[in-house]
């Protein structure tokens, strides 16, 4: 069985342009989404779901938000945290605010809510860029923050100044709240991480997406082949907000279940979510899901190892965890710029040649 | 010169396509334009030439939008054209090409040409998300409409490499094929055979000849290679120090006192 396309003919457009060209890639793929939702839920149990598998789904989620934003769009953002925040809260406000209202409804609303913030924080867009727009949308996230730790009306006047997810269901499952099952969670999360990367995927092939990249690699000449690139930069802003607006909704109230706005989504989850999307690769889909297992499998990995087979103290290994992730980071920086999903790229190359390189 | 009139090679050229009207441009001080006037016909390849600093550049700015003029007017298609974006200018029907390559680095030599009929793609975001249905057959009619481009400027077999990987003459050719791809009524050329060698200059040349015959379209070019802009081009237009010394067809052109003194200079003593 040789990985190559020799004999697998396109005789149409459409079939050219298919997201897997390739019947082995197809196959894989098929075969992926059959053992997520024919094996994987009657397997998982509260640990593979609460350490690895649904963190990896919602993280997946964020950073394909944040790749179409910097990785597609080129417009690079610190403030994912903070339009994280905006969707838990408007999960938060919708889910008690309208007790009967679907938790589906509830979580699309959510991205929707944090889309309109995302547009609005993605105006100055137009007149800065680089490194200056990085700092307009770290005051986002500053902003953001604090707006929810000041103002009362947004957790509810509760004492704790913390909000907690009420339990609500799905087809008769609890998805959310204490008792929710470990199997209804995931695949409430596969569901949307399934939906939205398909939208992800169809939205950078086509027109728009093309729009995105031309704005990315050169707004001028962009500018001359009739893109609007207000239109197009806000566009990208408000994409990229629902889908993070989407994650922060599903971190809250199926992850974490209560939530404290500046522990849960501080700073420190915007770069988690960069160097995601930096690790995996800018600009491609595949990227953004390398990148997120790989900043939610290392911890865990690391920390099983230095702190369970070593038996190091658990803060020496957090920190050398730290070390680590950051190493990796300038590595891939300096190696390979376009991330993981590009030595996959180079590796499925060299594969269609093996084993008769020449 | 009256409406019409018939090239020597039997082509006839029609009305006019663009007019500029006493347009003056200054930056501050400096004065880039001053109060030139002249007009590209339907159908003719029309050339700009002048030394460096001459104001070339500046021209094909106004006429796309990036610069707006200070004084005169700019008709297009017989009406008096309003202070525009450069976006909106495209949608109107002006493509170019730029003296530095301007292509998408990141994206294949196919995307690259497909951005050209942005244009021409009206599918809402709601459908593109869905891709299925409306969306691919728009992206499929318009994928035939780049692939006869993509045939037409013999790229066939760089169709999915990365723009940034590939030649310089090439990358020039794509970015043809970029501006070709949106069908323009009006197509300007900055510079189109800068940097290249004898026989790149000869195949630009043909694919500029070609256009202009097979699609008919209406091109300004810049260009300083004289020998080609007198070969290629139906009129020429003459600038040096951002005033027009001179235009009509190559010969009036080659004679006129002031083109061969701007070029050769002039005797002081």
């Amino acid at each position: 069985m040789f990985y190559r396309e020799a004999g697998d003919y396109k005789t149409t457009y459409a079939e050219d342009s298919q997201t897997f060209p390739l019947k082995l890639d197809r196959y894989a793929y098929y075969t992926l989404l059959a053992v997520a939702f024919l094996v994987v839920p009657f397997v998982i149990n509260d640990y593979w779901a609460s350490a690895v598998l649904i963190p990896f789904l919602i993280w997946s989620i964020a950073s394909l938000g944040l790749n179409i934003l910097t990785g597609y769009c080129g417009q690079v953002s610190l403030g994912t945290g903070g339009f994280m925040a905006v969707g838990a809260y408007a999960a938060y406000k919708l889910m008690t605010s309208f007790p009967d209202l679907n938790i589906m409804i509830i979580v699309l609303l959510s991205g929707a809510i944090t889309a309109a913030v995302g547009v609005l924080f993605g105006l100055p867009s137009l007149r800065i860029k680089g490194f200056y727009l990085a700092v307009a949308t770290l005051a986002a996230q500053f902003f953001l923050v604090w707006l929810f730790n000041k103002f009362e009306w947004f957790y509810n006047y509760s004492a704790s100044g913390q909000i907690s997810a009420p339990t609500r269901e799905m087809f008769g499952y609890e998805v959310t709240g204490p008792s929710a099952s470990a199997p209804a969670k995931y695949m409430f999360c596969l569901v949307l991480v399934l939906g939205l990367a398909w939208v992800a995927r169809n939205l950078t092939r086509g027109r728009i997406g093309r729009s995105w990249m031309a704005i990315r690699d050169m707004d001028i000449a962009a500018e001359i082949i009739g893109v609007n690139p207000l239109k197009t930069k806000l566009t990208a802003f408000a994409v990229s907000s629902f889908f993070i607006g989407v994650a922060g909704a599903l971190f809250f109230a199926v992850y974490l279940g209560a939530v404290e706005v500046g522990e849960a989504f501080g700073i420190q989850k915007s770069f988690l979510v960069l160097f995601m999307i930096i690790i995996g690769g800018l600009g491609s889909i595949l990227g953004s899901f390398i990148g997120a297992a790989f900043l939610v499998l290392l911890p865990v990995l690391l920390k099983n190892i230095m702190a369970g087979a070593l038996g190091w103290p658990i803060d020496l290994a957090a920190h050398i965890e730290l070390v680590i992730i950051g190493f990796l980071i300038m590595l891939t920086l300096v190696l390979e710029p376009h991330g993981v999903a590009q030595l996959w790229r180079v590796a499925k190359q060299k594969l269609r040649l093996w084993p008769f390189p020449h | 010169m009256s409406d019409s009139y018939v090239t020597p090679d039997g082509r006839t050229i029609g009305g006019k396509v663009l007019e500029m009207r006493n347009i003056t441009l200054r930056f501050g001080g400096v004065v880039a334009i001053k109060d030139i006037s002249f007009d590209i016909r339907e159908g003719e390849i029309r050339a700009i030439i002048g030394p460096n600093g001459a104001g070339k550049s500046s021209m094909l700015n106004v006429i796309n939008g990036f610069y707006h003029p200070q004084e005169g007017e700019i008709w297009f298609h017989g009406e008096k054209r309003k202070p525009m974006k450069p976006y909106q200018i495209a949608k109107q029907g002006i493509a170019r090409t730029f003296q530095n390559i301007a292509l998408f680095k990141g994206m294949s030599t196919l995307d690259n040409i497909m951005t050209g009929r942005f244009n021409q793609m009206k599918t809402n975001m709601a459908l593109q998300m869905l891709w299925k249905g409306p969306a691919e057959r728009e992206e499929v009619a318009n994928r035939e409409i780049v692939e006869r481009v993509i045939d037409f400027l013999e790229i066939q077999a760089i169709r999915k490499t990365p723009v940034g990987a590939l030649p310089y003459g090439l990358q020039k050719r794509v970015e043809l094929g970029r501006a070709l791809a949106a069908q323009p009524k009006l197509l300007l050329l900055d510079e189109p055979m800068a940097g290249m060698n004898v026989e790149e200059k000869e195949d630009m040349s043909r694919f500029i000849l070609d256009v202009n015959d097979e699609f008919g379209t209406t091109i300004a070019l810049i260009e300083h290679d004289m020998g080609v802009v007198m070969d290629i081009s139906d009129r020429v237009v003459v600038m040096d120090y951002g005033k027009k010394i001179g235009d009509g067809t190559p010969d009036e052109v080659r004679n006129n006192q002031a083109v061969i003194d701007a070029y050769l200079g002039v005797d002081h003593g």
